[in-house]
């Protein structure tokens, strides 16, 4: 157990040292590695919430990565290019109040129906509207249609610059470090313990007088919420904004980091986005053809492998 | 408004419905009846027009293609379903999707290292490539009016097969009751690998139908497996009549909604605020649809009694 804790421990450490160490001695693609990897991996801790602690297998998650991110390109864009006054604006807390907003709302709206269902209803809806938004920013020819828009800035918070990569990926770090922490103290919770109630027993939850929709809908939009907040620091990461980040396969690998990482546990979304990362990287890396390999060893997780990682760690 | 165009897009819809209908068919007959979720019907649907294409220019001929592929993707079909899907039944809806979410990328990856990134184009043979005069003024392509006479050829083939014949009689005993069915001798796991083939050759028909059209393309499966969800989860997940339906509906909405929703929003808004909203709408239409319905009928249309 001791030996297990320091592993984690370990995780941590190096995920927030040797990036910048890499970066110091000039290898700066390690840094936006692990950025990328971070922010991959809040959106992941936001999936496992749903996913994880209640059940809920929502196959539309990467819609909140790309309405955060729109959040953070729209007014950006209108800042830049003039246009719609009342939106237009730099101000990185304004990005994260539309974000948060936004994707709440689309939470809340397409959760109200989602959560009427279940089983592969749920997971075929949640598809859908994720699907709807895809086709909403393609249909949008000001900010890009699928040609995505680029955005030459990017959200200004005082006392932090984002052009910097180390602050970026600081800012990243500290984030997931937080959404880790808040979703542990949430699964803790009265809250939580209900939430995992109802992913066990959902009748048994309805005959103690749980209201569980209304549970289970605070908990949808929470989720969305934290990819929501993702997505702008996607956004700024990339400064490149496009509806391919709302795209079904997007959501895919989401599912693939939870389930590989572990459901249910505090590490697990961290460790399945830090396998994915890198192996998205070394395969593409040998050939461009890297769905396949990366393909067939999905099918052989869900083959053979149950659990995820975290399963691994803990036995 | 202008009614021939008003003919032609419904015939449009038509086409578009029945090609959902027949990759939709498969997608809730497989799930009816084998309980199983398959993300990848879609990439089936792509290897239809893909082997189809090749074969086109191999035999230099389309009907002869269309007759020889059909066969080869009910082997995929079989095949895929006893490497995959079988091992899965017995696991929950989340293993599917993850299973099948890995064979859409392994599948689309084959495709993309056979026949390369850019789409392959069929030419329509001369024979199917008239137009048909309906009255003075108003003509419709043979080919298009082909896919919607096969599409609806395939539909009430596929009711006559569940309802009436014998191997149907087991399939809907196989849905309704495994255990007791291979009880009674018969070998339900061939009788599945069977329904699933079907399902596929369904797909593989509706990408062969398409290609002439559009194109063999890499990405043509994603594009439509989600719209096929839309229309089984609105006709209810199981039911055949309903993925009907439902396939027909949303064709029409989608075709109509891109092509006349613009007029439609002049009545009540300004020429330029109407061009700027309407593809917005348009695009999400079937999506709206589906979230109507949903929260009236949260299982579809036509909830199968059975289980």
């Amino acid at each position: 157990m001791q030996f297990i804790r320091s592993f984690k421990f370990l995780i941590l450490v190096s995920l927030l040292v040797l990036p910048i160490v890499f970066h110091q001695i000039g290898m700066s693609f390690y840094l936006d590695l692990a950025t990328r990897l971070c922010i991959l991996a809040i959106a992941a801790v936001g999936l496992n919430l749903i996913l994880g602690y209640g059940g809920m297998i929502s196959f539309g998650h990467a819609a909140y990565l790309g309405l955060g991110a729109y959040a953070v390109g729209i007014p950006a864009h209108h800042w830049l290019y003039g246009g719609l006054d009342f939106l237009a604006t730099n101000n990185g807390f304004i990005h994260i109040t539309i974000a948060v907003v936004i994707s709440g709302l689309f939470a809340f709206l397409t959760g109200l129906i989602c959560l009427k269902t279940k089983g592969v209803y749920f997971i075929m809806i949640t598809m859908a509207f994720s699907q709807m938004a895809y086709y909403l920013f393609v249909s949008i020819e000001e900010y890009g249609s699928d040609d995505g828009l680029v955005i030459n800035t990017r959200s200004e918070i005082p006392l932090i610059n984002l052009d910097d990569p180390i602050q970026m990926f600081l800012v990243s770090f500290s984030s997931l470090i937080f959404f880790m922490w808040l979703v542990h103290l949430i699964t803790k919770s009265n809250f939580g313990l209900i939430l995992s109630g109802i992913k066990d027993n959902e009748a048994r939850m309805v005959s103690l007088g749980y209201n569980v929709y209304l549970h289970k809908l605070i908990a949808f939009v929470f989720s969305g919420i934290i990819c929501g907040f993702a997505g702008v620091l996607l956004g700024n990461f990339t400064t490149f904004i496009s509806p391919e980040m709302i795209d079904w396969s997007r959501s895919g690998e989401l599912m693939f980091m939870v389930i590989l990482g572990g459901v249910a546990t505090v590490m697990g979304p961290l460790f399945g986005a830090i396998v994915f990362v890198i192996l998205e990287e070394v395969l593409s890396s040998i050939t461009i053809y890297w769905h396949l390999p990366f393909g067939l060893l999905l099918i052989a997780v869900v083959l053979f492998f149950r659990g995820g990682l975290s399963s691994l760690l803990s036995k | 408004m202008d009614y021939t165009l008003l003919l032609i897009q419904v015939l449009n819809g038509l086409q578009l419905g029945v090609l959902l209908f027949l990759v939709a068919s498969g997608l809730t007959l497989i799930f009816g009846i084998l309980d199983f979720v398959n993300l990848a019907h879609g990439s089936i649907y792509m290897l239809g027009a893909f082997i189809c294409a090749s074969l086109t220019y191999a035999l230099d001929s389309y009907l002869f293609a269309v007759i020889l592929s059909l066969p080869i993707i009910a082997i995929i079909g079989y095949v895929f379903e006893i490497f995959l899907a079988r091992p899965l039944y017995a696991r929950d809806h989340l293993d599917h999707v993850l299973g099948t979410f890995g064979a859409i990328l392994v599948i689309d990856t084959i495709a993309h290292l056979i026949w390369g990134p850019a789409g392959i184009a069929i030419p329509i043979p001369n024979y199917l490539d008239g137009q048909i005069m309906i009255s003075e003024n108003i003509e419709i392509p043979t080919f298009r009016l082909l896919i919607i006479v096969v599409g609806l050829i395939a539909a009430f083939g596929l009711l006559w097969l569940v309802n009436f014949t014998k191997l149907g009689m087991l399939i809907r005993a196989g849905a309704s009751n495994r255990t007791m069915v291979a009880a009674l001798g018969i070998d339900i796991r061939t009788l599945f690998a069977i329904v699933f083939a079907i399902g596929a050759t369904l797909a593989g028909i509706a990408g062969m139908l398409i290609a002439p059209i559009t194109e063999a393309s890499l990405g043509m499966g994603n594009n439509i497996i989600i719209t096929a969800f839309v229309v089984i989860i609105v006709g209810g997940i199981g039911s055949v009549k309903g993925a009907f339906v439902a396939a027909l509906l949303i064709g029409l909405i989608d075709t109509l909604g891109r092509s006349f929703l613009d007029d439609l929003f002049k009545v009540f808004m300004s020429t330029a605020a109407a061009e700027n909203s309407a593809p917005a709408i348009s695009s999400m239409s079937i999506y709206l649809m589906m979230a109507l319905i949903l929260s009236f009928k949260p299982k579809g249309l036509f909830p199968p009694r059975l289980r």
